[in-house]
């Protein structure tokens, strides 16, 4: 019985002491506002699929301890809210603002704990390793996003998309909560340092500031695409000078 | 051929040029070798360069390739990678694959030497594909040139080949995953797969052997035996002499174009360096086989969009195509997942190759043809070969199905069964389709000789009705229409002979009547105009 009551109670410690900090600290007068407006929000504009108290319905999965992550994710990268059921929710422009997303992200975190919204600290490139997280990505990500997140399709008209432009926080986001037809990477799987890695390695090979040693890329899609450039512009290319050529003889008549 | 071993004195001096010629005829005989060979006529048409563009990208592939042996080390013991790439520093990947990457980003020309390789090879063997098809549908396989044929054949399947190891070399995640695929082929094959692949990879895949047992095999055998059947099929095409297009002039035992000395050499020396030129600005302007991006090959890594190069793209495509079907025999697996798509990698490059001897069979054609049909007069035959290329490019497509669900925003699903069904049904569909269209064609023909060529001028009658005005053709165009010659169908013999036996026909004789007719008969060619009927009808009757 001491036992028992010795192990609740260091539990218990180990719960407050480590338990993540936004769902904790969620009772300051600033965040209970925040969590009124986004409540407000949420039921204008989410409710319809996921349900007055997200609890889910059959349109729209549960989004409590969903977290933060979750709702920064999908809001800001414009998945949420949904245009229309499919195999997938494309990336589109986002049709709320920071501070909207913001309560959201606050209201569902009031619903239970779940991945928080990482700090720029966590996955700006600085400090990070690319290799490592080349060779992270090509363990964990390339099955679905090819060689160098150019994307690539899943089954039934779902996909994989191409993480050009994405920013930073988004692709860490992404591994967090793992959106859509994508598995999650929680920190004891991939640990934050790894995220980071990732993150670098993408904005390396996959951003506008990628170099491209080769010239022309050809979307980064491999033999398919150098295949097709192969036949219409090289070997067009010589059957349009092999035409020019023989068009050009010596005739007898026009000497 | 000089003989002359004495110089008289007080005689001109030759001009230098001239004196090493006597040197070397007087040793090699080079100047009845120059005789036969130095006025040889070669005629004049843009399809048949597509030979000299594979030629002359094959020589390309062969200058480039002896430089980066240079540099390659085909090694598979592993080291860390400190180069200049630093997306890679640190990763730990086998020689060949480091040497790969030094040759892009550390020697001098290194990446241009490589894409040009590279895209050469890929324009080498779209270049063979469509030579091939031009063989095919003029006819130019036929008698003499049926050897040629599979020389040419066995230049593109050598390509594939060769194409295939030279791929594979680099060791990078992308071609890693394509050896993977080809050691799943070995393993389907029944009973002895398993020992194939122990026996290819030198233990279990990947093994540490496979890069320095490829590499031999694509700069040493294959190329060797490729130059060999080159050099056979361009002595043969001396031999035969050029093929040529029906024309005023042109006969089926008369080639009608320029000599070989001069403007030919000057056109085709000239066209080689068009063709350096073209190849070097592409690889200079578009990348190709980024490894940098691909990574080292790891067998528990995998990318999305993992696809051959082209030419071996159909088989990629049975493979995705075909069901996961497994049947377990007497304690054997026989996976048909991978099984079938082997015998059809031999299979579809098969079919076409035999067509040649097929097609001699069913005609019993016995004579020479040094005058090239135009498709449309062969309809059946280019009714086939389209129906050929519609298979072939549906098992592309295959290979294709997630690009093609990616980026058209389909399911890659939907394309699977697309070629799963379109296998069978597109070839049957453009087979009809493109035989219709032939006889049209062959009526279009027949309409122009005998009332003359749309001039698009409407005229309009005393009476008020309005005729086009057609234009009679030249005596030029009016041969080329009508040269071809049109085959009749073998008849079967009757089944019971004069003296009231009953013949007994075997079903090959019945099969070959059957064919011969659908080749020939009635509904499978639109007669051609005779003399009797064009004079007829241009005598001088007026409207018609």
């Amino acid at each position: 019985m001491v036992v028992l009551l010795f192990a609740l109670a260091v539990t218990g410690g180990l719960y407050a002491a480590l338990a993540p900090a936004d769902s904790a600290r969620a009772d300051g007068p600033a965040q209970s506002l925040a969590i009124e407006e986004g409540r407000k929000l949420y039921a204008v504009g989410c409710a319809s699929c996921h349900g007055t108290g997200a609890q889910g319905t059959s349109d729209g999965p549960s989004l409590v301890g969903t977290g933060p992550a979750a709702v920064d994710f999908q809001v800001a990268t414009g998945r949420m809210p949904l245009q229309q059921h499919g195999a997938q929710a494309p990336r589109k422009k986002a049709v709320y603002s920071r501070a909207q997303i913001d309560q959201l992200a606050a209201y569902v975190a009031s619903l239970g704990a779940g991945p928080a919204v990482p700090a720029p600290g966590q996955y700006s490139p600085e400090g990070a390793d690319v290799a490592k997280g080349g060779e992270l990505f090509r363990l964990n990500c390339s099955q679905c996003h090819n060689f160098t997140g150019k994307g690539g399709a899943l089954s039934d008209g779902k996909f994989a998309p191409n993480l050009h432009g994405v920013d930073p926080r988004h692709i860490y986001e992404a591994m967090q909560t793992g959106p859509q037809n994508m598995p999650s990477f929680p920190d004891t799987v991939l640990s934050p340092k790894n995220k980071k890695d990732i993150v670098a390695y993408l904005g390396t090979v996959n951003s506008s500031t990628s170099e491209n040693p080769g010239g022309f890329g050809l979307g980064g899609f491999g033999p398919v695409s150098e295949g097709l450039f192969a036949w219409i512009f090289g070997l067009g290319a010589l059957i349009a000078v092999a035409v020019w050529v023989a068009a050009r003889t010596a005739k007898a008549k026009r000497s | 051929m000089s003989t002359t071993t004495t110089t008289q004195p007080g005689a001109r001096r030759a001009p230098a040029g001239e004196r090493v010629a006597d040197w070397a005829d007087g040793r090699l005989g080079i100047y009845s070798l120059a005789k036969a060979n130095m006025r040889k006529i070669f005629p004049d048409h843009w399809s048949f360069m597509l030979g000299e563009v594979c030629m002359y990208s094959f020589i390309i592939i062969i200058l480039t390739g002896i430089y980066l042996t240079l540099f390659f080390h085909p090694s598979m013991n592993e080291v860390v990678y400190h180069g200049s790439f630093v997306p890679l520093q640190g990763v730990r990947m086998s020689e060949a694959f480091k040497s790969t990457v030094d040759i892009s980003f550390d020697v001098r020309g290194g990446l241009l030497i490589r894409q040009i390789h590279h895209w050469a090879a890929l324009i080498f063997l779209a270049g063979m594909f469509v030579h091939m098809m031009r063989v095919f549908f003029t006819g130019a396989f036929r008698k003499p040139r049926e050897i040629n044929w599979m020389f040419g054949f066995l230049l593109f399947v050598c390509g594939m080949l060769t194409g295939f190891t030279g791929y594979s070399l680099p060791d990078d995640l992308l071609s890693g995953t394509g050896v993977r695929i080809a050691d799943s082929m070995i393993l389907a094959v029944p009973l002895v797969g398993t020992y194939l692949s122990f026996y290819v990879f030198g233990g279990e895949f990947p093994g540490t052997d496979f890069v320095s047992r490829f590499f031999p095999v694509h700069i040493l055998l294959l190329p060797g035996i490729m130059l060999a059947l080159m050099v056979g099929h361009l002595i043969l095409v001396f031999h035969h002499k050029h093929t040529q297009f029906a024309g005023p002039g042109r006969t089926n035992k008369n080639v009608v174009g320029m000599p070989f000395m001069p403007v030919y050499m000057a056109k085709a020396g000239g066209f080689f360096f068009l063709v350096f030129g073209a190849i070097a600005a592409i690889s200079a302007i578009a990348t190709i086989n980024p490894v940098w991006d691909a990574g080292p090959y790891r067998p528990d890594h995998v990318s999305n969009g993992s696809q051959p190069d082209w030419y071996m793209g159909y088989t990629e495509g049975a493979v995705r195509a075909m069901p996961g079907w497994e049947w377990n025999v007497l304690g054997h697996t026989i996976n048909f997942g991978v099984l079938v798509p082997v015998v059809l990698l031999v299979a579809v490059p098969a079919v076409l190759a035999m067509y040649p001897f097929v097609e001699a069979w069913i005609t019993g054609d016995q004579r020479e043809h040094h005058i090239l049909d135009r498709p449309r007069n062969a309809p059946t035959r280019t009714a086939f070969g389209v129906a050929w290329l519609s298979w072939y490019g549906v098992l592309l497509l295959a290979g294709g199905n997630d690009l093609l669900g990616l980026l058209f925003h389909l399911s890659a699903n939907g394309v699977t069964w697309f070629a799963r069904i379109g296998f069978f049904v597109i070839p049957p569909l453009a087979f009809v389709v493109t035989r219709r269209i032939c006889l049209g064609l062959q009526r279009r023909d027949r309409d122009k000789v005998l009332h003359g060529r749309e001039s698009g001028i409407i005229k309009r009658l005393p009476h008020g009705e309005f005729v086009e005005v057609h234009e009679p053709l030249t005596q030029e165009q009016l041969h080329v229409l009508t040269a071809h010659e049109q085959a009749r169908p073998i008849a079967l013999e009757a089944a019971v002979d004069e003296n009231g036996v009953e013949r007994k026909l075997t079903r090959k004789e019945k099969l070959r009547a059957r064919l011969s007719q659908g080749y020939f008969g009635e509904h499978s060619q639109i007669a051609k105009p005779t003399a009797e009927e064009y004079l007829e009808i241009t005598s001088g009757h007026g409207h018609h």
